[in-house]
C-alpha cells in the first residue's frame, strides 16, 4: 500500500521536504502545493533528492495553482503539474496522506 | 469509486494559504462524487467558523466561503471546543456558560469535541490534514 | 477497528501543534482506538527530560506524553536519525517504553496504519 506526501513549505526555510523525500517508499507520490511549490524549482536545495526518486520511478506533482500564483518557470524536469482535481485523485489512489508542514 | 472523507483544517482564513487550499479541495471531492464525512476544524482552523471576519470587500471572505459551502452541501462541520474557546470561537450555549458578552460561531459550524476526529476518521476510507 | 498513526513532527511550546497532536492520541485513547504516535523531526524534542514550561507560561507536554501509558497508549515510535541529528540518545528521553525507528522501519511504520493524523 502506498502514501500520499503533501509538503507545503519551501526548502529554503524548511527540512519538511528533505524529511519527507528521506521516508518516502517506492510506490508512494509527492504532491507539493503552498509554498511547497518552490521545491519543484530548479534551483531546488533537494534538486538532487528529487531526481533521484524521479529515476527510480517515484511520482512528484507539483500544484499549478501554487506554481502559476508563484510566477515560477524554470521546473525540474520531470515533476508533473496537477490541479486540485488531480489532487483528490491522488488522495483517493492512495492509501494514507501524510502531510508535512 | 467515491469514498468516505475526513477533512481536518489547521490553518486559520489569514495568516497562511492552508484553509483555502483546504476548501479547494473539499470542492474537487463533491465534485467527484465522493462524501465528507466530516470536515474538523483544529487549531488556528477554528478561525474559520467566526461570523465576525470582514476582510475588504475586494477580497475572499473566506469564512463566509465555508459556510456556503458547508450548506450547500450539508456537510458535518465540526470546530473543536477546546482550540475554539482558547481562540475566542464560541456559541450561545459557551457564551452563556463563561458569561461572555457575544458569540460569533456561525450558524453552518457546531462545537463538540476531538473524539468526533477520531470517530470521523475512524469510519473514513480517507483522512487528510490540511496543516499551517 | 481503524489504525491510526498520529505523526508528530514540531517542537513542544512554539506553536500549539505538539499539544494538539497529544490531545488527539489521548481522544483515540479514550474512545479505545488504536493508535500509534510517532515523533519525528523537531518533535523529538518534545521527549527532552527536565523541560520546565512554566518559565514560558505552559504546562509541561512531557507530563502529558508520560500519561499516554496511563490511557492504553503504547505504540509510540520515535524516529531514530532525528535524535542522532540533534546529539539526543535514547538515555536522555522522558519515556523509555518508545520503539526507536530507522528510516527503513519508519517507511514500513507508514505503510502498516489506515489512516494517518499528521501534526
Amino acid at each position: 500500500m502506498s502514501t500520499l506526501h503533501t509538503v507545503n513549505k519551501s526548502p529554503f526555510q524548511d527540512n519538511s521536504l528533505a524529511s519527507c523525500l528521506q521516508l518516502c517508499s517506492v510506490g508512494d507520490s509527492v504532491l507539493l502545493i503552498e509554498d511547497g511549490a518552490y521545491g519543484a524549482s530548479q534551483s531546488s536545495p533537494c534538486a538532487k533528492e528529487l531526481i533521484s526518486l524521479l529515476n527510480e520511478g517515484t511520482r512528484i506533482y507539483v500544484l499549478e495553482n501554487d506554481v502559476r500564483a508563484r510566477g515560477l518557470q524554470l521546473l525540474l524536469d520531470g515533476i508533473e503539474l496537477t490541479d486540485y482535481q488531480g489532487f483528490v485523485q491522488l488522495s483517493s489512489t492512495h492509501r494514507c496522506i501524510q502531510s508535512w508542514y | 469509486m467515491p469514498m468516505k472523507y475526513t477533512v481536518v483544517v489547521m490553518g486559520a482564513p489569514e495568516g497562511s494559504q492552508s484553509s483555502r487550499t483546504a476548501l479547494a479541495f473539499c470542492h474537487a471531492l463533491v465534485d467527484q462524487n465522493h462524501t465528507l464525512e466530516r470536515i474538523f476544524f483544529y487549531a488556528d482552523g477554528v478561525h474559520n467558523a467566526s461570523m465576525l471576519v470582514t476582510p475588504p470587500q475586494d477580497e475572499q471572505n473566506l469564512p463566509a466561503d465555508w459556510s456556503n459551502f458547508i450548506q450547500q452541501y450539508d456537510v458535518d462541520a465540526v470546530v473543536c471546543i477546546a482550540a475554539a474557546l482558547r481562540r475566542g470561537i464560541m456559541d450561545t450555549d459557551e457564551q452563556s456558560r463563561y458569561q461572555k458578552s457575544a458569540a460569533n460561531l456561525s450558524a453552518a459550524f457546531s462545537l463538540s469535541g476531538l473524539g468526533q476526529l477520531i470517530a470521523a476518521t475512524a469510519s473514513s476510507d480517507r483522512t487528510i490534514t490540511f496543516g499551517a | 477497528m481503524s489504525r491510526i498513526l498520529c505523526v508528530s513532527r514540531h517542537a513542544p511550546y512554539q506553536t500549539s501543534h505538539a499539544n494538539d497532536a497529544l490531545d488527539a492520541v489521548l481522544a483515540a485513547g479514550a474512545f479505545d482506538q488504536d493508535i500509534g504516535l510517532l515523533l519525528i523531526d523537531e518533535g523529538v524534542w518534545q521527549l527532552v527530560t527536565q523541560q520546565d514550561a512554566p518559565y514560558v507560561g505552559k504546562k509541561d507536554l512531557s507530563k502529558k506524553l508520560c500519561a499516554l501509558a496511563l490511557y492504553g497508549i503504547e505504540n509510540i515510535f520515535v524516529h531514530e536519525p532525528s535524535l542522532q541529528g540533534r546529539l539526543l540518545t535514547r538515555d536522555s528521553l522522558c519515556l523509555d517504553n518508545v520503539q526507536l525507528l530507522t528510516n527503513k522501519e519508519t517507511r514500513q511504520l507508514f505503510d502498516q496504519y489506515e489512516q494517518i493524523l499528521s501534526f
